[in-house]
């Protein structure tokens, strides 16, 4: 053990004077997950803010309600009444009134309600509300549209209730009044979405997580394929004439590569906590995972290694594992949102397992770690094992 | 480093064998070599000396024959018999991004050097490698001289009983070169054994006590250069620069034992001997009693290059 520590330390060493190991162990995924930090994440501290624009052409009782605890009630929005329908027009159409930039003279949609809306709604006919978009802004007019459809749905709700309600005794009740009373019932059961919303990693922190996995495949690298650069250099001759074993040579790469490795997520995960204020959750978990990760890289890396001449070879063969790997398991964007069989796939990728694992301990106890780290363990374990036997093989001058 | 030299032979070797697939590498080599002595092992590019010596460092696994260093068994797996030998290997074999005291300090480490004992003979190793004043210094910021210097004192650092140096000297410069001729020089004058490999004529005729002529994985002929040249029958020539009475000096000379022919020349008398060195004495007191008043002498001495040529029809550079 301790001669695999003497090559261990003077891997480090080396390391530790090769710039490009800095680049590629810290400098590289901190400047990525920045990036994703900073520029791509808009959800972050995001407030949803957006003018719509009422034409009452009603003016009832339903169509105040509707204006009142519809479109004000929602977070964020801003409601401005107009008299008239060209009044609205002006605020949301270019064509109409292509000057009517300035501040506070546009609108994200317009909300048209016709005349006999409010009786419409209190009898059994259609109902027409019209929504006209901003196409300067499509998500805010995206989402008038969805307050739209989300009132017509209530509103259908609302209808069969009343229907029923009269069926039920035999006469006609106040559908106003009625139809109050029913949207102030409560509903009997409420739906809990603990899959999405809580088990999600904020923005920031999947980032993060996701450049420490990516980036990890490169820098354990700088371990495992020195054992042939050491054969290259010729040196590997030399370490092969001593009276030392071929596993304490191996076990030396194995320290520095796990060494590396560990420092370089450790590195990034302290510097988004304080920069970016990344919530990568339970210490010891983290720990877990980072453990299981490194250890899982290390095998990879060891397999694609065991089957190449060079370090150069092995090092390109182990990166387009990674990269591979890491879009696989998801470490840029989310691909268990795109369902199927590639969100299935992605269970094949280490990097999946160790960003589920902290989506899970975001959300969860400690427990939720054990599987994503029996996994990678595993993953690490059998590649690493077919890999160290092969490298062991290889270990000529 | 306690040693087992009982016949003292620091090196037995003997019918050793490799494959590599199909072709063979190495074919029946055998030969030792004694505390002190400086065997040089000599033959032309893939005639089998890395071969043999990468069996004989424990870097290779034979496929026959047995390899005893200080009377342990050599195999890539025997630490013991590793710990008696030092290798320089042909090609540089240091770490670029350490300096000199560095990698002297990694590699004594792995030879089981610790402490005091480690670092004055790191000390002790830069002194005879002259890196002194460069220890501190990146070894990728060296001359190529000072990186061979280096190479060879790694080999050097545990005291090994037996010095393997494989082409210690290729692409050296004249003046690097000389030095580390000096050195092994000097190494085995102070009872090392050394075991070096060379395809440099003048060098295996300068190092070493005893030479093995290697090509195609077997040893064609042992012994030293003047075995050797014996051997295949090669004379030293003497050329004579003389006036007087040549005819009688030549008849004179031609009796003298060791001298195979004697000739009158235009300039003077021509001789064929078996040993120049020691007959040269001689064959000026018997010219000057014969009236042969000699101007200059000219000797070419039978050299490897010739014997190498008779043994293996090629010529050794090639």
């Amino acid at each position: 053990m301790e001669t695999a520590w003497t090559i261990a330390t003077k891997d480090l060493k080396e390391r530790l004077r090769d710039r490009s190991a800095y680049i590629v162990g810290i400098v590289a995924p901190l400047a990525m997950a920045l990036i994703f930090g900073f520029a791509l994440n808009p959800l972050k501290n995001y407030e949803f803010s957006a003018t719509y624009a009422v034409v009452d052409l009603d003016q009832s009782e339903v169509s105040r309600l509707f204006i009142d605890d519809v479109l004000r009630a929602a977070p964020g929005v801003e409601v401005l009444q107009l008299a008239t329908t060209e009044e609205g027009m002006a605020l949301v159409d270019k064509e109409v009134n292509p000057f009517a930039e300035p501040e506070g003279t546009s609108a994200d949609a317009l909300f048209i309600i016709p005349p006999e809306f409010g009786t419409d709604v209190q009898s059994e006919r259609e109902v027409e509300l019209q929504v006209v978009g901003n196409q300067s802004a499509q998500s805010n007019a995206g989402i008038a549209v969805a307050l739209a459809r989300g009132y017509a749905g209530e509103l259908t709700s609302v209808r069969v209730t009343v229907a029923t309600i009269e069926t039920l005794l035999q006469k006609e009740v106040d559908r106003f009044s009625t139809g109050l009373a029913v949207l102030s019932t409560p509903y009997p059961a409420t739906l809990t979405d603990v899959t999405a919303d809580t088990k999600q990693l904020d923005g920031t922190t999947f980032y993060a997580a996701g450049m420490a996995i990516f980036f990890l495949f490169f820098t354990v690298q700088f371990g495992i394929t020195s054992l042939l650069e050491e054969r290259h250099n010729g040196t590997l001759a030399r370490l092969l004439a001593a009276p030392i074993s071929k596993s304490s040579i191996l076990a030396g790469k194995a320290i520095s590569a796990f060494l590396i490795g560990i420092v370089s997520v450790a590195v990034l995960m302290v510097t988004t906590t304080l920069v970016l204020e990344a919530d990568w959750g339970n210490p010891l978990g983290v720990a877990l995972l980072v453990l299981a990760a490194v250890i899982s890289a290390m095998g990879i890396v060891a397999l694609v290694s065991s089957y190449s001449r060079t370090a150069e070879q092995a090092a390109t063969m182990a990166s387009m594992a990674g990269v591979i790997l890491g879009f696989l398991g998801g470490t840029f964007f989310d691909v268990a949102q795109a369902g199927g069989l590639i969100a299935s796939l992605r269970f094949v990728s280490p990097h999946a397992w160790f960003m589920q694992g902290l989506a899970d301990l975001s959300a969860g106890d400690l427990g939720v770690v054990f599987l994503p780290v029996v996994v990678m363990l595993a993953f690490g374990l059998v590649t690493g094992s077919v890999g160290l036997v092969g490298l062991r093989r290889g270990m000529r001058p | 480093m306690g040693s087992d030299l009982s016949n003292g032979n620091v090196l037995e070797c003997s019918d050793i064998r490799k494959t590599f697939g199909d072709f063979v590498a190495v074919d029946g080599v055998g030969f030792h070599i004694g505390a002190g002595e400086t065997y040089g092992l000599l033959g032309p590019n893939g005639a089998g000396k890395t071969t043999t010596i990468s069996i004989i460092a424990g870097l290779l696994e034979r496929d026959g024959g047995t390899v005893l260093i200080a009377g342990e068994a050599m195999d890539p797996e025997a630490t013991a018999a590793k710990r008696h030998v030092g290798l320089v290997p042909q090609d540089l074999a240091i770490y670029p991004d350490l300096d000199a005291r560095e990698n002297l300090r990694f590699f004594g480490r792995l030879y089981g050097l610790r402490g005091s004992e480690l670092d004055h003979r790191v000390d002790e190793v830069l002194d005879i490698i002259e890196l002194r004043d460069r220890a501190n210094d990146r070894s990728d910021e060296y001359s190529g001289g000072m990186k061979r210097r280096l190479n060879i004192g790694i080999g050097l650092l545990h005291h090994p009983t037996l010095l393997i140096l494989d082409e210690p000297t290729v692409g050296v410069d004249p003046q690097s070169r000389n030095a580390i001729l000096e050195s092994v020089e000097r190494l085995g004058e102070e009872g090392m054994a050394v075991l070096y490999t060379t395809h440099y004529m003048e060098e295996a005729e300068r190092l070493c006590d005893r030479i093995g002529i290697i090509d195609h994985g077997t040893i064609k002929a042992e012994g030293t250069q003047r075995d050797l040249v014996q051997l295949v029958g090669q004379r030293d020539r003497v050329r004579l620069v003389a006036t007087g009475n040549l005819a009688a000096g030549s008849a004179a000379l031609g009796e003298l034992p060791g001298i195979d022919d004697a000739a009158v020349t235009a300039q003077g008398i021509d001789l064929i001997v078996e040993n120049a060195h020691d007959e040269l004495p001689e064959i000026l007191s018997v010219a000057s009693r014969t009236g042969v008043s000699v101007g200059g002498v000219d000797v070419d001495t039978a050299n490897l290059e010739a014997v190498f040529l008779h043994l293996t029809g090629r010529a050794l550079r090639e």
